[in-house]
C-alpha cells in the first residue's frame, strides 16, 4: 500500500469537533477520541472506494459501521488496523491517529499497531492447532515465554470471550472440532489474549446462526467494558443492540455518525432514514 | 425418459472411468510382472549386498545401490531447501505481476528441457568449470537441477492452497510475515511439499542422462569414500549393461534383476517419505501443535 503524502503539515489533532461534508457539527465531545480519522481517502487502482472519512472512535465504546455492501465499511475498518497494506496497487490518504499518534507515521510498524488494535473476521479462522494452542500462538509471538503465563492468559481470555466452560476439558483438541459459533468466540479469546485496546469486529456473525450470534452480542456488550469496539455490521438491529454509536456509510462516504440513538430515531440525512427504514440496501 | 437417458450416461460414464482405471492398473502389473519374470533368478542375498565380478557377468550389485541411494538423498538435500524457499519468497514475499508470472512461467518451462541437456550443463559447470570432476557431488547437484522446478511449482501451489484468512489472522495478532510463514502456513503445507519431495525422489532415482557424464562410471573396484568419488548408479548400470554389455547371457538378467532392486529402492525411500508426511497429517489434525 502506498501512501500518498497531501500535506507536508504534521496532521491538526486539536481540534474536537467533527463536520460531516456538509459543515454541521454532529458530536461536541470533551472527551478525547481512542482513534481520530481525518480527510481519508482510500483508492484501489484508480477507484476511490473511501472519500474524505472524518470519524473519531471514542474508547470504551462500540462504534457500529452500517451501509450496504460496497459502501466501503469493511475497507474502513481493515485500514484501522492497516489490514489494507496487503490489497495489492492500493493507496492511502488522509490521517489516522491511535492516541495521537500518527498510525502511518514509519516509526510506528504495522506490527506494534496490529497487536493494539486486534481484528475478529467475518469467517471465524481459527488455526488448524489445538484450542489452547491457538491462544498460545498469539502469547508466544508477542513475547510471552512462560508456560505458566500462557496458561494462566489462555484460560483468562476463554472465560472472557465465555467459552472456557464449553471447552475446559477439551483444550487439546483441535479447533477446527469447535461449531461455527464456539470458532468465532475462540477467536474473539485469541484476539483479547494479547490485551488490545481496540477490537475491530468485521461483520463477525455473518455466518453464524441467531442463538450464536445472540451469544457474540452478549459478549460484545460485555467487552466494552474494557476495549474499544468497532464492528462492521450487515444487521441494522445488531447495529442498534450493540453500539454506542453508529456510522453510516455509502459509497464510499460517510453520510452519518452519531449516537445510534439519535442515527435510528432521527437521522438527520435523508439517505440515512432510507436505509434503515429498509427502502434500499 | 430423459431420467432414463441421464442415468445411462451416468452409467456410460462410470463404466468408461473404471475400464480406463483397471487398464492402467493392468499395464503397472504388467511392468512389474514382466521385470520379475525375467529378473527374479538372480535375485539373492548376495545380488543385493556384494560386489559385481568376473566383469560383470556375475556377483552383486552393491556399488550401484549405494550409489544411487547417495545421488538421491543428496540430490533431495540439493534441492529441497532452495526449492521450498523460492517458492515461499515467489508466493509470499514476492511482487505480483508479471515479474512473477514470468519466473513461473520459466520454471514450468525448466521441467521441460530434456534432462541430457541438464546433464551436459552439469559436465560443463560442476564437472569441469568447478572442478568437482566426475563425482556424486557434480552428479547430485545436477539431479537437483532437474528436480528443482518440480519442487518449486508443487510447494507454491501448496502455499497457494492455503486459504489468506490464515495469514490475516495471524497477522493481525501482531505476527511477522516470517513467524507468519513460519508458524502458519509451513506447516499447513508440509504434507504437500513432502509429496513433490516424494516426487523428486522418483525422478532423481531414475534419470540416467544427467548422470551420464558427471557421476556415473560402468565400473569402481571400491565403494565411494567420499562425495568427490565417481560412483556406479543403477539405471546407469542397467543402460551400460544392456548396451554394452560383452556377455548378454548373463549380463541381461542382471540388468532386469538390477531393475526391480531400483523399483523397490525407489518405493522404499518413497513410503519413509509417505510415513513421515502421515504422522505428521495425523498429529496436526488430530492435536496439532
Amino acid at each position: 500500500m502506498l501512501r500518498l503524502d497531501t500535506n507536508k503539515n504534521k496532521p491538526d489533532f486539536s481540534s474536537t469537533e467533527i463536520r460531516d461534508p456538509l459543515n454541521r457539527v454532529h458530536i461536541d465531545v470533551s472527551q478525547q477520541p481512542k482513534i481520530r480519522v481525518r480527510n481519508l481517502d482510500f483508492y484501489y487502482d484508480e477507484n476511490q472506494t473511501l472519500k474524505k472519512i472524518n470519524m473519531d472512535i471514542y474508547e470504551k465504546k462500540v462504534t457500529a459501521i452500517i451501509g450496504p455492501s460496497g459502501c466501503g465499511k469493511s475497507t474502513f475498518i481493515r485500514i484501522l488496523n492497516r489490514m489494507s497494506d496487503f490489497a495489492a496497487s492500493s493507496k492511502v490518504r488522509g490521517e489516522i491517529s491511535l492516541e495521537r499518534r500518527d498510525i502511518f507515521d514509519p516509526e510506528f510498524s504495522p506490527v506494534e499497531l496490529r497487536k493494539r488494535v486486534g481484528m475478529v473476521f467475518q469467517k471465524p479462522n481459527p488455526f488448524p492447532k489445538s484450542i489452547f494452542e491457538n491462544i498460545a500462538y498469539g502469547l508466544r509471538i508477542n513475547g510471552v515465554k512462560n508456560s505458566h503465563e500462557i496458561e494462566q492468559r489462555a484460560v483468562k481470555s476463554l472465560k472472557r470471550a465465555a467459552l472456557y466452560e464449553e471447552v475446559k476439558d477439551r483444550l487439546k483438541e483441535s479447533a477446527l472440532s469447535l461449531s461455527g459459533g464456539q470458532q468465532q468466540r475462540l477467536c474473539i479469546a485469541r484476539c483479547i489474549a494479547i490485551e488490545p485496546e481496540v477490537i475491530l469486529f468485521d461483520e463477525p456473525c455473518a455466518s453464524l446462526d441467531p442463538i450464536s450470534t445472540a451469544k457474540i452480542e452478549e459478549l460484545i456488550l460485555e467487552l466494552k467494558k474494557y476495549y474499544t469496539i468497532v464492528i462492521v455490521t450487515h444487521n441494522m438491529q445488531q447495529a442498534l443492540r450493540v453500539s454506542d454509536y453508529t456510522a453510516f456509510f455509502l459509497m464510499g462516504e460517510l453520510i452519518e455518525f452519531n449516537e445510534t440513538k439519535k442515527v435510528f430515531e432521527n437521522p438527520s440525512d435523508k439517505r440515512t432514514e432510507d436505509y434503515i427504514t429498509g427502502r434500499f440496501g | 425418459m430423459k431420467m432414463q437417458a441421464k442415468s445411462l450416461r451416468q452409467y456410460a460414464a462410470f463404466l468408461m472411468v473404471r475400464a480406463v482405471f483397471l487398464f492402467t492398473s493392468f499395464i503397472l502389473l504388467l511392468i512389474t510382472g514382466f521385470l520379475l519374470l525375467k529378473g527374479a533368478k538372480v535375485l539373492s542375498f548376495d545380488f543385493i549386498f556384494k560386489m559385481p565380478e568376473n566383469s560383470m557377468t556375475a556377483g552383486g550389485i552393491f556399488p550401484a545401490i549405494l550409489g544411487t541411494f547417495y545421488l538421491v538423498v543428496m540430490s533431495i538435500i540439493f534441492s529441497a531447501i532452495p526449492g521450498i524457499a523460492c517458492a515461499i519468497y515467489l508466493n509470499e514475499y514476492g511482487p505480483k505481476g508479471w515479474i512473477s508470472t514470468m519466473i513461473r512461467t520459466s520454471i514450468n518451462n525448466l521441467s521441460g528441457v530434456p534432462s541430457i541437456v541438464f546433464g551436459l550443463f552439469g559436465l560443463a559447470v560442476f564437472v569441469k568449470k568447478l572442478g568437482f570432476g566426475v563425482s556424486i557431488l557434480s552428479g547430485s547437484l545436477t539431479l537437483s537441477i532437474v528436480i528443482l522446478p518440480v519442487i518449486i511449482s508443487s510447494t507454491r501451489e501448496a502455499l497457494m492452497a492455503i486459504p489468506q484468512s490464515m495469514r490475516e489472522a495471524s497477522m493481525a495478532l501482531g505476527a511477522t510475515k516470517w513467524e507468519t510463514v513460519w508458524n502458519i502456513i509451513l506447516p499447513q503445507a508440509t504434507p504437500s511439499i513432502l509429496t513433490a519431495i516424494i516426487i523428486g525422489i522418483g525422478r532423481a532415482a531414475g534419470e540416467t542422462a544427467p548422470i551420464l557424464f558427471t557421476a556415473a562410471v560402468f565400473y569402481s573396484k571400491e565403494l565411494p569414500r567420499s562425495i568427490f568419488s565417481e560412483v556406479m548408479a543403477l539405471p546407469y548400470h542397467i543402460y551400460a549393461l544392456v548396451t554394452e554389455g560383452t556377455a548378454p547371457q548373463s549380463q541381461i538378467p542382471i540388468a532386469y534383476g538390477a531393475s526391480i532392486v531400483l523399483l523397490f529402492l525407489v518405493i522404499i525411500i518413497s513410503l519413509s517419505a509417505i510415513y513421515i508426511r502421515q504422522k505428521h497429517r495425523s498429529a496436526y489434525a488430530k492435536i496439532g501443535h
